[in-house]
């Protein structure tokens, strides 16, 4: 049996006619079109369908949408403000942090909720935050690398650590 | 792709309306917290419910309150990011925060919840794979199959109990509080628990883990340790919980020691403990007590790594934890320093 669903994703509201037994994943992915979120394991043992709900990371995969419901959910494809790409996804461009590219929005969204709480992780502090996001490339040390610089290039701009797009719409 | 299967999906605001919804849909239903245990294994068709009871709207199972003097309550739907950062817990129950950060990963942590941890299914190699998976090998006792295919010759389930909080939190004394529609009642945590892979809780139908009690903590120190391949993810394959009351003269009042992945239950290794009371952490007693721990340690090969070495590493993490404590009762502190 389908019910009407009502997400609000990357700060616009979505209404989408789906089974109480679809996963976020599916929704974002299939109904959506918001391919950026990537599956992987399905079972919670990668961490590349990461999306931010709330603001914290959390696996899409083992989010039902009916449960998503009334929360504020932003996938990699609202990371970018406008046609600027986030600090985080320029320095993963420049610092060669996506190989595959797989894991990426995982990542981006994982540091991206890192770097709002902690402007300056140290080295140890961004490994235990990103623990959960395999790398089949195995290019973690550019993928840390990024977040330092991403971080760093932040604290210079003395930018919001990471813009909902309502503020920045509202920003405008 | 890995699907969930169809069910009824239903949301409770209130603990009662939970436990009512649960009773009126019968056998066919299952509660459901963060869903990070249970929907992998409804994907894998481990479990089908046709019915699921979303506690998530649940406000009153996500409270939080106590002190150290009058000990905590925890809302068994408080999310195991939570209750590892709190920042008093970790202070007075050390080995709660270390065993709740040590669960999968941040992500995970920041979904699953207390309750779903000290309910977590029960694990095994045979298992915990997908339906095609354990189709070919012609199924196993707990699922679909009539044999335990780590001992064919058993008549039991030897899935291993998986779970890291509740060997910290019974090695803290705690309790947990039941409720369903018919009753509602309070039992120590240990007995929450049976030696069984398939029927490993002693919840009656329809019954709904809603709070965990911890005791005052009353100078109690304690420590968890876990042994896994890697550093995230993994589920515990050999966990240890100690927890002492250590006298002034550094004689040892009271101990527990809990084992996770040691058995098909949270194992509390009551000989153990008597050897700790009435004496000193000196090496000679640490000995005589990993060497206890090496004797009721049974792993049996249906985890990561070998069991004779996970049997081994049983000893040495026990050590491990004594020591840590020791130190810690030393210097004044609490169980590990966070983070060590």
């Amino acid at each position: 049996m389908k019910s009407l669903i009502t997400l609000q994703v990357n700060g616009e509201t979505q209404e989408v006619l789906a089974p109480v037994h679809k996963t976020l994943l599916e929704v974002l992915r299939e109904e959506l079109g918001l391919t950026g979120t990537k599956h992987g394991c399905e079972l919670g043992e990668c961490g590349t369908c990461t999306v931010l709900i709330d603001g914290t990371p959390a696996l899409s995969c083992l989010t039902l949408a009916v449960e998503a419901q009334g929360r504020e959910i932003t996938t990699v494809e609202g990371l970018a403000d406008g046609p600027a790409a986030h600090p985080l996804q320029t320095a993963f461009a420049e610092l060669g942090a996506s190989q595959c590219g797989y894991c990426s929005p995982g990542m981006l969204m994982a540091a991206s909720a890192l770097l709002r709480h902690n402007a300056s992780p140290s080295r140890e502090e961004i490994t235990g935050w990103l623990a959960g996001n395999l790398c089949r490339c195995t290019g973690y040390l550019k993928i840390i690398e990024a977040v330092e610089l991403a971080a760093a290039r932040m604290r210079r701009a003395g930018a919001p650590a990471q813009r909902t797009p309502n503020a920045a719409q509202a920003a405008r | 792709m890995l699907r969930l299967p169809a069910f009824e999906y239903l949301a409770p605001r209130t603990l009662e309306e939970a436990a009512r919804m649960l009773a009126e849909a019968g056998a066919a239903a299952l509660p459901v917290a963060g869903g990070t245990d249970l929907f992998p294994n409804m994907k894998r068709r481990q479990m089908e419910p046709r019915v699921l009871v979303g506690l998530r709207g649940v406000a009153e199972m996500t409270q939080l309150s106590g002190s150290a003097a009058q000990g905590w309550r925890l809302g068994a739907g408080i999310t195991l990011a939570r209750l590892a950062a709190h920042p008093e817990l970790r202070q007075s129950y050390p080995a709660v925060a270390l065993a709740a950060e040590s669960v999968a990963t941040p992500t995970l942590r920041n979904m699953g919840t207390v309750g779903g941890n000290l309910c977590v299914d029960t694990r095994c190699n045979y298992y915990n794979q997908s339906y095609e998976w354990r189709r070919a090998i012609g199924f196993c006792m707990k699922r679909d199959g009539d044999i335990c295919l780590v001992a064919p010759s058993s008549p039991r389930c030897w899935a291993v109990s998986s779970c890291d909080t509740a060997p910290a939190l019974m090695a803290l004394g705690a309790s947990v509080r039941l409720v369903s529609a018919r009753e509602e009642r309070v039992i120590a945590l240990r007995e929450l628990y049976r030696d069984d892979g398939i029927d490993y809780l002693a919840l009656k139908p329809g019954e709904i883990l809603s709070e965990i009690m911890l005791p005052p903590a009353d100078g109690w120190r304690s420590t968890y340790r876990k042994l896994r391949r890697r550093g995230s993810f993994d589920f515990p394959i050999l966990g240890v919980a100690v927890a002492l009351r250590i006298g002034a003269d550094a004689i040892v009042e009271q101990a527990r020691v809990c084992l996770a992945a040691a058995a098909s239950h949270p194992l509390e290794a009551v000989k153990a403990a008597e050897m700790l009371a009435g004496k000193k952490l000196q090496p000679d007693v640490i000995a005589a007590v990993a060497n206890e721990i090496f004797r009721v340690a049974k792993p049996v090969d249906n985890s990561d790594l070998t069991l004779s070495y996970r049997k081994r590493m049983a000893r040495v993490l026990v050590e491990r934890a004594l020591r840590d404590l020791a130190e810690a009762a030393a210097s004044g502190r609490n169980g590990q320093a966070p983070g060590a």
